[in-house]
């Protein structure tokens, strides 16, 4: 059974006010980055699907601060907030967004595939689990060149359920790499509640099918978070093999857009008791609390952070589309 | 690309040496592993056992459990295992045994492997090479004897290549190793004891270059795979009526050498295709149409194709004799089309 940790009676000063602010920086990031994509999504501005992060920032933000460049990362269709927190820059976010040419995949992406690989994101990826043997080939590719960075994979509790994640599991348990398996158990595989999709409570119980440790953290919590993720990547840097995490979350937008409440899936009610935990929130008033940083600090992040998000979206919107001639560019190498 | 030169041409010794067709995989993967440090080999019993086919025999001794990796009965997370790898520098091999099996992985394959250059703007390419056996002959029944390369074929982004005796399979095995794509080698099963020349030195043959096994005048028959060994039997047959057939062996099927079929076509004005492959859908269907788009009016007769029928692969001996295409069919569609004019 996976390890509990509370995190109730913790202060943030168990991560260092560095780190407070480090995490801070990250949410807020994907807290903006977010929410005006959703904006520009509803103006009728960008094309495709939009599966918006918000309300999960703690987990990124604290499992991304754990790693370093060059640890590699596999994500989920619901991947800007990891993008984001790994590093990779608005500019080309949005633009890949608009379809442009300049961004990260070219335009021939979107939404759901950003990746970066000078930022050791390996994509996003449309497909629900298939990160996840990805990523144990990236580890693989770690301990076969005898480097030390590991790889994380993130997933939701919905994708748990897919052979690939368990094939994953196993084959990086087996193999004992370099692994750090993150749950962002939000509650729902796009619109059935757990209970509806496993009999489990906690989705962690599944890592030890595989002989592989777990932890529980409260995903809105992101020193909690962080604390879990650097853990589990020492673990892994060491050679000792995977680990999961499950962070307990939840997704303050729909499955997909904006507002698409076509389907009465979740109560008001437990919206409301979600949002009154913001991830952000909770940090702010903590690191305040704890003398970390003064509101006036908190402000002009949030305010350094739109103007570099008005820049790229005016960037991303000056951009010219891609060139119709050069359909087939990158279809094959060489 | 329609030069059919192979590399390198086969030098005339006193004893030439002959490889099987399973030797001569195996003798290009260790001299492609010897060749990059990158090369790994992943798949199930591939390492301690040698693979069922004794495709991997005796590379565990030389190259060791680093490059040698016995996995799991785990097709998708071996697949995605060799994406992941390919995708961070190295060159994996991932090894399917059965073709068949492709429908546990097929996502991997498809929507992973075949896109990611694409999707991630082209700054990385996923140098992944997938060998596998196909074909009936075994009795091994339908679950284990399928030759599916029209369903890879289809998937931009993939290649896909069916050697059709020991030399292509050095060859096309080096080439796909070698290659920064993701290909995926259909090792046929019967042939795999069977013998041809193989030079000893490593080399490659180009991926979509075809190779005219035979010359002739007066009918192409385009074979993929086993099937062009059929073919050049119907050859012999149909040389005592006084009819010369050309062979094509198109060798890689993704990309396919269309030009040098096309221009057999300008000669012979004539076209059988055949493949082991169920005729509907398959590839044959491809590369008729192909044919009539570009050289219709140097056809003297429709393109005729020959396949399996629309069935799975039988088990009982008889039926799947009855079920695989032969060097009587094929020699009998030749005289078909020799009878419209």
């Amino acid at each position: 059974m996976a390890q509990r940790v509370s995190t109730a009676s913790k202060k943030s000063t168990q991560v260092s006010a560095r780190v407070i602010k480090n995490l801070h920086e990250r949410m807020v990031r994907i807290r903006l980055f977010e929410t005006e994509a959703g904006k520009l999504m509803e103006a009728g501005k960008l094309p495709g699907f939009l599966h918006l992060y918000v309300g999960q920032e703690a987990v990124a933000a604290g499992v991304m601060a754990a790693l370093r460049d060059d640890d590699q990362i596999t994500s989920t269709h619901r991947g800007h907030g990891h993008a984001v927190a790994k590093g990779v820059g608005f500019r080309e976010m949005y633009a890949e967004l608009y379809g442009r040419v300049t961004g990260a995949c070219l335009g021939r992406g979107g939404s759901m595939h950003i990746n970066d690989l000078t930022r050791g994101m390996l994509g996003a990826n449309g497909i629900v689990g298939a990160g996840v043997p990805i990523a144990v080939g990236a580890a693989f590719a770690a301990r076969y060149k005898g480097e030390d960075n590991v790889a994380v994979t993130f997933f939701g509790d919905g994708a748990t359920n897919i052979g690939a994640w368990h094939e994953g599991a196993n084959m990086a348990a087996i193999l004992g790499l370099p692994v750090v398996f993150v749950c962002e158990n939000n509650g729902y595989a796009e619109f059935t509640p757990q209970s509806g999709h496993m009999l489990l409570t906690d989705v962690a119980d599944r890592a030890a099918a595989y002989g592989m440790p777990s932890v529980i953290v409260d995903g809105m919590d992101a020193a909690a978070v962080h604390r879990a993720a650097v853990e589990a990547v020492e673990r892994a840097r060491s050679g000792a093999g995977p680990m999961m995490i499950e962070a307990k979350t939840y997704r303050f937008f729909d499955h997909q857009g904006v507002k698409g409440l076509r389907h009465p899936y979740r109560s008001d009610e437990e919206v409301a008791q979600w949002k009154a935990r913001d991830p952000i929130d909770l940090l702010e008033v903590r690191a305040v609390a704890d003398g970390i940083a003064t509101r006036a600090e908190l402000d002009d992040v949030w305010q350094r952070t739109r103007d570099e998000i008005a820049e790229a979206i005016a960037y991303a919107e000056a951009s010219p589309l891609p060139d119709p001639a050069d359909l087939l560019l990158n279809v094959y190498s060489g | 690309m329609t030069t059919t030169t192979e590399a390198p041409a086969l030098t005339p010794v006193a004893a030439p040496r002959k490889l099987s067709y399973v030797k001569a995989f195996n003798e290009g993967l260790a001299q492609a592993m010897r060749e990059d440090e990158n090369v790994f080999v992943a798949g199930e019993d591939v390492a301690g056992y040698g693979g069922v086919f004794r495709m991997f025999d005796n590379l565990l001794d030389e190259f060791g459990p680093r490059r040698m990796i016995d996995t799991p009965i785990s097709e998708a997370a071996l697949v995605g295992l060799g994406v992941g790898a390919a995708a961070r520098g190295l060159r994996p091999v991932v090894d399917l045994m059965f073709m068949d099996f492709i429908g546990v992985c097929l996502d991997q394959i498809v929507n992973q492997a075949a896109k990611m250059k694409y999707m991630f703007g082209g700054a990385l390419s996923v140098p992944l090479t997938i060998t596998t056996a196909s074909g009936a002959g075994l009795g091994a029944a339908a679950q284990h004897s399928q030759s599916l390369e029209a369903w890879l074929a289809h998937v931009p982004g993939l290649k896909v290549v069916m050697p059709s005796d020991a030399y292509t399979a050095k060859g096309l095995t080096v080439s796909a190793i070698r290659d920064d794509n993701p290909v995926v080698i259909m090792l046929n099963k019967v042939l795999l004891g069977s013998t041809s020349e193989v030079p000893e030195e490593i080399y490659g043959i180009p991926l979509g270059q075809a190779h005219t096994a035979r010359h002739g005048s007066d009918v192409t028959v385009i074979a993929l795979g086993r099937m062009v060994g059929e073919a050049l039997a119907a050859a012999e047959e149909l040389a005592a009526e006084g009819v010369e057939i050309e062979v094509i062996d198109p060798r890689s099927v993704q990309p396919l050498d269309t030009e040098t079929m096309f221009a057999s076509v300008r000669r012979t004005n004539r076209v059988l295709v055949v493949h082991e492959a169920v005729t509907f859908g398959g590839l044959g269907a491809e590369i008729a149409a192909q044919i009539q788009d570009s050289v219709f009016d140097y056809l003297d007769a429709p393109v005729l194709r020959i396949g399996a029928p629309f069935s799975p692969v039988p088990f009982s001996p008889v039926l799947e004799n009855a079920y695989v295409p032969d060097r009587a069919r094929i020699a009998q569609g030749c005289r078909r089309l020799l009878e419209r004019s």
